[in-house]
């Protein structure tokens, strides 16, 4: 991926890579049973503010690189459906978060 | 200008999918989501490969633009509607930068990629040709681009606008969160500036806020003061020319400029203030 630029990954992430010292959230989100490839992945601060987005990949993966702390994750696909949780990062861990919609 | 004249629904652009004067573009930085599927007879413009100069830190001059513009089938006459990922921001950066060579009829697709994806409407791999033009570009408006020099005059004199996150703003985070915190620059804010991120002016589809709760944001919560001059800036310049797009487009502020350089730059200069925290 590209670090110079504040895109999305290509082709989304494909889940997942080790920590070392950066905070890591990443999971993979499905619906009955199938990976959702069309939808988006949001982190949010504290008081619902909006962090970073990114598309989900082809294999439904998502990964954000937090800073230590309690963070949402809402997930938002075609069809209305939607999800969120709460999550914990640290420096030099990943987070993982399956999300069934 | 209003509303009506920059910014176009999605069904309007459905209607308009093959219309005669009307080039539909694709902007993303990762090119690989217009691949996987576009809104039929799209075009793509790359961000980096395609309005970035391939040496300096610059964007590319007015003959790469007619260059780039001719052999991508764009004339002078057509109209371009702009979209992509990221809830448009690399979309609203190139429609700057349309804007900045002299392309009048420029629009933005509202909601862009996002919202056309969410609302399942139809997406296309098959890459239309065009032929190619002979585009020509008006000389760069300057009056729409601050430069570093221009920046560090304008502290505590006009309005500075960083419209990161607050984890950015406050120097917790160097970058968005979906990229590695790698960077090796100084964390922080250009001191004087109000914090008001690019995503409190969009809705969660990515489409923009009404041009009443716009003004309310910036003006009366952020304390903007639209009798004066403004200048927004992000991290690489693409999420503040959303914001640019929002004050000068939507909201018709009459002098507002995207800092390109943003915070890579102004963060990497030797001896310019910095100030930390949270914004107020």
């Amino acid at each position: 991926m590209s670090s110079d630029g504040c895109g999305a990954p290509a082709g989304g992430v494909s889940v997942s890579a080790a920590a070392g010292t950066q905070a890591v959230v990443e999971g993979r989100v499905v619906h009955e049973g199938t990976p959702v490839s069309t939808g988006y992945a949001r982190l949010l601060g504290s008081g619902d503010e909006f962090v970073a987005e990114v598309p989900l990949g082809d294999d439904g993966g998502f990964r954000f690189f937090a800073a230590p702390g309690s963070w949402t994750l809402r997930v938002l696909a075609p069809g209305g459906l939607r999800a969120e949780r709460t999550v914990e990062a640290d420096y030099g861990h990943v987070t993982k978060v399956d999300v069934s919609l | 200008m209003s509303r009506s004249d920059v910014l176009v629904d999605a069904d309007w652009a459905e209607a308009h999918i093959g219309a005669p004067g009307v080039v539909i573009v694709e902007v993303d930085e990762d090119t690989s989501a217009y691949d996987k599927g576009h809104i039929p007879t799209a075009i793509k413009i790359d961000w980096k490969k395609d309005l970035q100069d391939p040496v300096r830190r610059d964007f590319v001059d007015k003959t790469g633009f007619e260059a780039l513009l001719s052999e991508r089938g764009i004339s002078n006459d057509d109209t371009v509607l702009l979209y992509g990922g990221n809830n448009n921001w690399f979309a609203a950066y190139a429609y700057w930068y349309f804007r900045l060579y002299g392309h009048d009829k420029t629009l933005l697709l509202d909601g862009g990629r996002k919202k056309w994806e969410l609302d399942s409407r139809e997406l296309s791999t098959e890459v239309p040709e065009r032929p190619k033009t002979s585009y020509v570009a008006k000389d760069q408006d300057s009056s729409l681009r601050a430069l570093r020099d221009e920046v560090l005059a304008a502290i505590g004199k006009r309005n500075l606008v960083d419209v990161r996150s607050p984890d950015e703003f406050s120097g917790r985070l160097l970058a968005p969160a979906h990229l590695p915190q790698e960077q090796a620059q100084r964390g922080g804010h250009i001191p004087t500036a109000k914090n008001v991120p690019w995503s409190k002016a969009a809705n969660e589809d990515g489409t923009f806020r009404s041009d009443d709760e716009l003004t309310e944001l910036y003006r009366d919560e952020a304390g903007l003061d639209f009798g004066k001059d403004t200048i927004a800036y992000c991290r690489i310049g693409e999420r503040s020319a959303h914001t640019w797009f929002v004050l000068h487009e939507l909201l018709g502020q009459p002098n507002v400029k995207n800092y390109d350089g943003s915070w890579t730059e102004y963060g990497s200069l030797v001896g310019v203030p910095i100030e930390l925290g949270d914004g107020r």
